[in-house]
């Protein structure tokens, strides 16, 4: 059962889509209903994965294995595991409140947008649930398209280019990806490792130590790269605020909802799981990043004089502690990092459907224009003050476990060694708290002296139940994380097992450090550093061999 | 070896009575522009069914001089496809144009006739008068226009280069034959390695040889020709001569270029095709992304399309050639749908091209701009879409074969290509165009229309139907 509930969430927006294509374009009702019903269906079905899995299996489950095309031995193969449950569940969740808030807004070609978004969903979901490189690749390409077109028929003034600088960054970094991808699929072919040319990543994951160090190196980059432009990671992170500010409120709610989700899943899953080594040695540099990320984008945010553009950097902020925490390579840094996806998911598009409410009764969204709205709108204020409390991360609410987590997670990590990290990154949580409150105080408070302003209308009743699922799961993630960090324990202790295993660092995550024990973690750090290189050489007998073609 | 296999040469043989009966046809009815469309279209239909007939066969006959089955059959059946879509496309452009005249469908079969006979040449001289058949089918075509300055501009600047390229070609031909003394390529492998005093000769043979089909396939340095001919002549002509005509200049660049590999300039060989690819597909992409023409770009991206094909013949192992293949296949699909969407704006034969004439078309025919975007997602590689899993195999073949930098090369200029074919889509989609009407009646080229979009996503999703009948490769 639980295999045909993946399958049907998986093609249930795809069904629903074409179903959308062949009513009538004139029957607006039709079509709203025949999207949010489909995507109501699909997160129920989705319900359905949750009573069979097992939390305390690491490995993927409802596998499905079927060949595809057998002479590339491409395949589709799907399966989860506790993190991809999450993150369909998040896009199955996040789909509905993402319809449900075009329905005022979204007023011409209502017909191809409905099913854009449902082709949207498709891919998304596909990308979490691929077990093949080939097949992620082709779901991971085909969210491009209608996301194109989202942010360029619906969208603001600069649609435009906005449009286009998103499809170029993503393509850029996914076509190094392709590359990787079929060097990886190459090297499968010697007799001695796989036989065939092969995209099945449990396979990949069987051989991939094999290659060798320096040639691992450069599959790293090119998968990170082309994650990171999608996370996206300073300073790669320019088309996010264009894509952000252009895009309608549904577009804004699934980009920082779900697809920003995909860049740093695939940290996770190629990245990390396939190229532990590499990782750990990159670890450094990448943390430089996030930490630069998270600074730089509160600190952007900060001056924005625009409400969606300063929650667009919010979001460069916060991704640079996922980021963070995924490079800890420790248990609670990546499972932190995993509810903070979650959280950015919730939070985040619960801040662009407030800045939507705003935006649908002024049409602007400079804060000048605004203040003391709380007496017109009592409480969208109660509700914009909960998204913007998660996403400050106060405790209660679900911004704080992730933050916390991760920041621990770079506080005690070997592979950083270096507290730095996370001193640095705690001052972002300080910013941010000082730029959403900030603007949360020009808006909300103060004289309500622009008479524009005097007589808006409070929520509607739809607006509102757009949010409420939104608050209770900020809520309950923030009270009791611990319903969904179960499901990705049992993987992430693996995965941190494994990068342990491979990089000779002893466990490092029961308490925190001693001023002992971090000393002596020193001089194991300082060993490796120093023969950095004997240690490829013994981990991986065949670097010296010829490199493979 | 049977001396006269005709069962073997069936779709050949088919295609003799089709064309000469077609010329007789056109005095024997009383309507015959009708009597000819409809014959041509299920004369090419016999072919393409006795091509498939003879595709599990392999071999050679009539003295060695032809090949068949196999490969062959593959060929043939891309060329009567394409000419079957081409002539339905052509019925309602040239009622458009008031200009339908029932010679247009006769030569169109007597180009595809020439297709075949290039894709079956086991030998140079046969190879030559198929590739002269097709050249001046496309002279005549590409000036079909005749009262059209720039229709007779295209016919006269491809006339006269062409004439020039097949002197190279034939020069070449002469001199490889000077040196080896044969002109079966099986032959000319096996007698360099014979006599070695005659390389030169033989080596300045294949470079010509190399030249003359090279600006049949309008690649880099031999592409100049291709933007003013393919932008002169009729839209449908275009669709045509920059699909078939490229994939019948590649179905002799194959077998003549695994015959060089056999030779010891091998490894040169190999490289000038890596440059050539590269110039091609970067000279290919960036003009295109200057254009403002639509039939031009499309013109430009063509010959980057042969420098994606060309990737095939550099590494020129089983995935290269399955990538060539499958590649041609899917480009005829999707450029000659583009070409018919181009064909059913044009008008007057030189209006309604730029790409600013393109802006709004999804509000004015929401179903033409749809399959636009579907071809240009295509020809950009963008998956669920065929041209991505052409690429895929070709980025495959090469990488295999160790050729990284042309694949990134290949890469890049994927990249470069998305400007531009994006760039149609924007005008289509995000542009409110202005309120002149556009003629979006497109009658029954929607038959072409619906099969090149049905064959681009099924070839996309399920590429195994058509690779898998690839068995007549080595494996």
């Amino acid at each position: 059962m639980g295999v045909l509930s993946l399958l049907l969430t998986l093609f249930v927006p795809l069904l629903g889509a074409i179903a959308v294509l062949f009513i009538n374009k004139e029957q607006s009702k039709a079509i709203k209903s025949t999207a949010f019903v489909m995507s109501i269906v699909t997160f129920l079905l989705s319900l359905l994965l949750l009573p069979n899995f097992d939390s305390s299996n690491p490995t993927f489950q409802y596998v499905v294995n079927q060949l595809w095309i057998p002479s590339l031995d491409a395949g589709f193969r799907i399966g989860l595991d506790g993190m991809s449950l999450l993150l369909v569940l998040l896009t199955t969740f996040i789909m509905p409140i993402a319809i449900a808030s075009s329905f005022s807004g979204i007023k011409k070609r209502e017909k191809e947008y409905y099913a854009m978004l449902l082709i949207l969903q498709f891919g998304m979901t596909g990308v979490f649930v691929a077990l093949d490189t080939f097949l992620f690749y082709v779901f991971w390409e085909l969210i491009l398209i209608p996301m194109f077109f989202i942010i360029g028929v619906w969208g603001g003034k600069d649609k435009i280019y906005a449009s286009i600088k998103f499809f170029l960054y993503t393509l850029v970094g996914s076509l190094l990806m392709l590359v990787a991808i079929i060097w990886i699929g190459l090297y499968a072919k010697d007799p001695a490792v796989y036989g065939k040319f092969t995209t099945d990543l449990v396979a990949i994951k069987g051989f991939i130590g094999s290659i060798p160090y320096d040639i691992q190196v450069w599959l790293f980059l090119a998968f990170a790269i082309s994650f990171c432009i999608k996370v996206p990671l300073f300073p790669l992170h320019t088309w996010l605020p264009d894509a952000h500010v252009q895009a309608p409120t549904a577009g804004s709610v699934i980009l920082a909802g779900v697809l920003l989700k995909m860049g740093t899943y695939g940290l996770i899953r190629f990245n990390l799981e396939l190229f532990p080594l590499v990782s750990s040695h990159w670890a450094t540099p990448i943390a430089w990043l996030s930490v630069i990320g998270i600074i730089y984008g509160a600190l952007v945010a900060m001056v924005q004089t625009d409400v969606k553009k300063l929650v667009a950097y919010s979001s460069v902020s916060h991704l640079g502690f996922v980021v963070l925490g995924i490079f800890s390579m420790t248990v609670e840094g990546i499972q932190g990092a995993i509810i903070q996806m979650v959280n950015h998911g919730l939070s985040t598009p619960m801040l662009f459907l407030c800045v939507g409410v705003i935006y649908d009764r002024r049409h602007t969204r400079e804060i000048s224009e605004y203040g003391g709205i709380a007496r017109v709108m009592p409480i969208y204020t109660v509700l914009f003050a909960i998204a913007m409390f998660a996403s400050v991360g106060l405790p209660g609410l679900n911004g704080f476990v992730g933050e916390y987590l991760t920041l621990i997670g770079a506080f005690v990590s070997p592979v950083y060694n270096n507290t730095l990290f996370a001193i640095l990154s705690a001052t972002g949580v300080i910013f941010a708290a000082v730029y959403l409150l900030w603007m949360w105080q020009r808006v909300m408070f103060g004289t309500n002296d622009n008479p524009e302003n005097q007589n808006l209308q409070d929520v509607t009743k739809q607006e509102l139940w757009q949010m409420i699922p939104l608050v209770v799961f900020i809520v309950w993630i923030g009270v009791y994380p611990g319903t969904f960090l179960k499901f990705t324990e049992a993987s992430t202790r693996a995965l941190v097992g494994k990068i342990e295993a491979v990089n000779g660092i002893s466990p490092r995550y029961n308490s925190l450090p001693t001023i002992q024990k971090a000393s002596h973690q020193h001089k194991q750090s300082d060993h490796k550093s120093h023969n950095g290189a004997d240690k490829h050489d013994n981990a991986h007998p065949s670097t010296d061999s010829k490199p493979h073609k | 070896m049977e001396q006269y296999n005709f069962f073997g040469a069936l779709p050949f043989v088919v295609m003799w009575f089709v064309v000469q009966l077609g010329i007789l046809l056109e005095v024997l009815v009383k309507n015959p522009k009708r009597a000819t469309f409809l014959y041509s279209c299920i004369g090419l239909g016999l072919v393409a069914i006795s091509a498939i007939i003879v595709y599990p066969q392999s071999g050679t006959t009539f003295q060695g001089m032809i090949n068949f089955g196999g490969y062959v059959s593959f060929f043939d059946i891309l060329f009567t496809v394409s000419g079957i879509l081409t002539i339905i496309a052509a019925r309602p452009y040239l009622n458009n144009a008031e200009f339908e005249h029932d010679e247009f469908y006769s030569v169109v079969i007597l180009a595809v006739s020439g297709m075949m006979l290039i894709a079956r040449a086991n030998n140079l001289l046969v190879l030559f008068i198929g590739i002269e058949v097709m050249s001046v089918s496309f002279y005549i075509l590409s000036g079909y226009f005749r009262s059209n300055i720039r229709s007779i501009e295209s016919a006269l600047k491809y006339f006269l280069l062409g004439a020039f390229a097949t002197g190279f070609l034939l020069y070449g031909i002469a001199l490889m034959y000077g040196a080896t003394g044969s002109i079966e390529y099986a032959s000319l492998t096996t007698a360099i390695t014979a006599d070695s005093a005659l390389q030169l000769y033989f080596f300045l043979g294949v470079a010509l040889f190399l030249v003359g089909l090279c600006f049949k396939l309008a690649v880099f340095p031999f592409h100049q020709w291709a933007p003013d001919v393919y932008q002169g002549a009729p839209s449908v002509v275009t669709g045509f001569m920059s699909t078939a005509g490229k994939a019948a200049a590649l179905s002799a660049f194959i077998p003549f270029s695994l015959a060089v590999f056999q030779t010891p300039i091998a490894q040169k060989y190999q490289l000038i095709l890596a440059i050539l690819s590269a110039g091609t597909m970067i000279i290919g992409n960036v003009s295109a992304v200057a254009q403002t023409n639509v039939k031009r770009m499309l013109a430009f991206s063509s010959v980057a399309h042969a420098g994606y094909l060309m990737m095939g013949l550099v590494s020129s192992n089983t995935a290269g050639l399955q990538g060539i293949l499958y590649y041609s296949a899917s480009y005829i699909l999707m450029q000659i749908g583009a070409f018919v969407v181009v064909s059913v704006i044009e008008k007057n034969n030189s209006e309604n091209l730029e790409f600013s004439d393109y802006a709004g078309l999804s509000k004015k025919s929401p179903y033409l701009a749809g399959l636009m975007s579907v071809f240009m997602l295509s020809l950009a590689g963008i998956p669920p879409f065929a041209g991505f899993f052409g690429k895929y195999l070709l980025f495959t073949s090469l990488l295999d074969s160790g050729f990284l930098w042309l694949v990134i090369v290949g890469v890049v200029s994927s990249v470069i290509s998305l400007y531009f074919y994006l760039g149609l889509i924007v005008q289509m989609y995000f542009k409110d165009g202005n309120d002149t009407e556009l003629p979006t009646e497109t009658g029954i080229a929607s038959i072409t229309l619906i099969v090149a979009t049905i064959g681009v996503v099924l070839l996309g999703v399920l590429p195994s139907l058509l690779v898998n009948t690839f068995t007549f490769l080595p494996k």
